[in-house]
Parts: structure tokens; C-alpha cells; sequence
């Protein structure tokens, strides 16, 4: 790790040529199909988490909801599923690479005319949304755009067309915030 | 065939969480080495000054769909074990709408947020939680949705299936259509950056 370069040089490092990491994250996806069976995923994530969450607030309502109870199983932890494990990879790997490459930075990401608490209010209420979009969809980015896709899913295919149609249909109207 | 490895049942749930683990760190360090820990890189994508996200995205795309057609063809990989989402076009199209509205507004996907967390960025941290909630309120609101979320139920159903084409000239159809897309993507980067 060349964390104390002896020029003093903390810039950020550029990023990977897209190409690269593109073939980089395939080859990591092959691995999954080929190893599990199955291919990346993040928001199962979120689901495992908040199903286990309100089963402790609430046993009974969280075991007669029927998007809750998928993501509680009877012999096992609700946290004991494979995309928790891999989302904890995710940020452990994400961690390493940013460690490596000096871009840790606690900031915002926002365009100059915007102020931090509409830019903070516009991730959360985007977080929201997506979360709606991605239980309809059975998944997101990662599990039904990249994984579904390769495999030349009808759905994927679907979803992904309308995930860019949705965004750039909007895009206009959410500018300020970015450029 | 040999693969599956864990569908065979070479390893069991307790080994596959640890498979988990490490292929979520390989698959966080490639988003993070290309950049998808930062929401303006990633939102450039939708204002066509930084086209990095469909490069990533549709290269990654090649690299399995080629590595699985060909060991499925050299008789490693039986694609048939390979887990596949079912298709309901309907509930996919309005989610698939969903989130890309809430990509451009929030600036994140699930997973990426999970890197911009990682890497520092509050408003990364506060889409993680606004996906959560949302979560939280599509469990709350489930019977309401169970309609549009099971709408246009078709099953497990590929393109070539559905287009009645083998599944190898789908594949070249997609990687020529990519890598088209490429180059014209390239194209417009150049021109977005010059004098406006």
C-alpha cells in the first residue's frame, strides 16, 4: 500500500480505463455463475436487513407480510443470505480500493449550485424511489441489469431499457443539482 | 458439466457465505477502481458528458455473457442451474422507471451506494438510508402492490427464447450492437467536452 508516498503526493488517482474495470467486475460476475450458480446482487440486501429488523419489533406482522417473510427463513438467520455477505464484501473491497487509490474523502457529491441539505434531500428521497422501483423489478443494477443481462434475460433486458429511459426522461428537470 | 459448483453441491451454505464475502469485495474494488463511489461520475452518464457507466456496464456485460456461452458450449457450465429472475414485464417496467428516475435524483444505484458509503460520502451514506426506508415502505404497502407487482408474468424467459433465435446469435447481436455502442459513445464524449 503506498499510502506514505516520500514525495508527499496525496492527489487522488485517476480512475481505471472503463474498459478495464468493465472486464474487471465481468470476470467477477462469470466467477459468481460459475462458483454459485447465480450472479451479483445489492438490493437483497436491503430486504434481508429490514425483514429482520421489523422481526424484531414485530415477529408476527413480519411473518404474516408477504414480501417480509421471503427474506425469513424458518432454520436460518435472516442475515445468513448469500447477497448480505456479499454486499459486506462490497464495501470491504470498496474500502480497499479507495485506500489504495487515496480517494477517501468525507464530502458530498454535488454540483456548485445546489446547498449540502437539498443535495442530502435529494439522495434520500432518490433512495426511496429506487427502493420501489427495484422490489417491482426483483432487483436492481447489479442483479437484474448486469447479471440478468448476460444471461440474456427477457426481464433484464426490459428493465434495463426503461431504467435509462426513466432517468434520462428526468434528468432535465434534476440539473441544477449536478452541473 | 461441472459447474454450478454449489448447484453440484461441491461446497456447502456455511462455505457459500465466505464465497459471498470475497466476491463482494472483488466485485466493490472494480466499482470503486472505475470510479462508481462518486454520484457526479455516475449521473454524468445521464447528461452525456461522461459516458464511463454504459462503458462499464455493457463491457462487463460481454466479458460473462461470452464466458458463460462459451463454457456452457466446451460442456463446463450448465446454464440451465444458473439462477434466473422470472420475467413480469409489467411490474419491470414501471420498476425499471422507478429506478432510473431515483438513479438521477439520488445520484446512486443500491450497489454503488454502498461504495460511496464506503469511500466516504455522506450523500452516499443518506441514499443507503432512503433505500432503506423505501424498502421499509414497499413491505408496509405490500398488499396494495401485489397487483402491479406480479403484472405481466411471463416466467423464466430469455431473449432467444423469446425471439426464437439461437442463444449464440443473440450474443453476437448484443456484442456487435455494444461495441458499436462504444464508439459512438466515445463520439459523444468528445463532442460534449469541446467549447459549448
Amino acid at each position: 500500500m503506498a499510502l506514505d508516498d516520500p514525495r508527499g503526493d496525496t492527489a487522488p488517482r485517476p480512475y481505471m480505463n472503463p474498459y478495464l474495470a468493465g472486464i474487471g467486475l465481468g470476470l467477477v460476475l462469470l466467477t459468481a455463475f460459475v462458483v454459485m450458480g447465480r450472479g451479483l446482487g445489492a438490493s437483497g440486501a436491503f430486504s434481508s436487513t429490514i425483514a429482520w429488523l421489523v422481526s424484531l419489533v414485530a415477529p408476527g406482522y413480519a411473518h404474516s407480510n408477504e414480501f417480509l417473510a421471503r427474506y425469513l427463513p424458518e432454520d436460518a438467520h435472516p442475515l445468513k443470505a448469500w447477497l448480505v455477505f456479499e454486499v459486506a464484501g462490497v464495501f470491504a473491497g470498496a474500502i480497499l480500493s479507495a485506500l489504495l487509490a487515496r480517494r477517501v474523502a468525507r464530502t458530498v457529491e454535488k454540483g456548485p449550485g445546489v446547498s449540502v441539505r437539498t443535495r442530502l434531500a435529494l439522495a434520500f428521497a432518490g433512495g426511496i424511489l429506487m427502493a420501489f422501483g427495484a422490489a417491482l423489478a426483483r432487483g436492481c443494477t447489479s442483479g437484474q441489469a448486469l447479471s440478468g443481462g448476460s444471461l440474456l434475460n427477457l426481464g433484464s433486458w426490459i428493465f434495463m431499457l426503461c431504467v435509462f429511459g426513466g432517468a434520462y426522461a428526468v434528468a432535465f428537470f434534476v440539473r441544477r443539482q449536478w452541473l | 458439466m461441472s459447474a454450478p459448483f454449489y448447484v453440484m453441491g461441491l461446497f456447502d451454505d456455511e462455505a457459500s457465505l465466505a464465497v459471498a464475502f470475497l466476491i463482494g469485495i472483488a466485485f466493490g474494488f472494480f466499482l470503486e477502481r472505475a470510479g462508481f463511489g462518486s454520484a457526479r461520475k455516475l449521473v454524468a452518464q445521464f447528461y452525456l458528458t461522461d459516458l464511463a457507466v454504459f462503458k462499464v456496464m455493457f463491457t462487463a456485460i460481454l466479458t460473462a455473457m461470452v464466458g458463460t456461452t462459451l463454457l456452457s458450449w466446451a460442456g463446463v457450465l450448465d446454464l440451465s442451474l444458473v439462477h434466473l429472475v422470472p420475467t413480469y414485464w409489467v411490474a419491470q417496467v414501471v420498476g425499471g422507471l422507478l429506478l432510473g428516475v431515483g438513479f438521477v435524483v439520488g445520484g446512486y444505484c443500491p450497489g454503488t451506494s454502498v461504495v460511496s458509503m464506503a469511500s466516504g460520502r455522506i450523500d452516499g451514506l443518506v441514499f443507503v438510508l432512503g433505500f432503506a426506508a423505501g424498502t421499509l415502505g414497499f413491505a408496509l404497502a405490500f398488499p396494495l402492490l401485489t397487483g402491479l407487482y406480479t403484472a405481466g408474468d411471463l416466467g423464466e424467459k430469455t431473449l432467444p427464447e423469446t425471439l426464437g433465435l439461437p442463444h449464440g446469435v443473440l450474443v453476437l447481436g448484443v456484442v456487435l450492437v455494444a461495441l458499436g455502442g462504444f464508439k459512438a459513445a466515445t463520439w459523444v464524449e468528445r463532442r460534449m467536452a469541446g467549447p459549448r
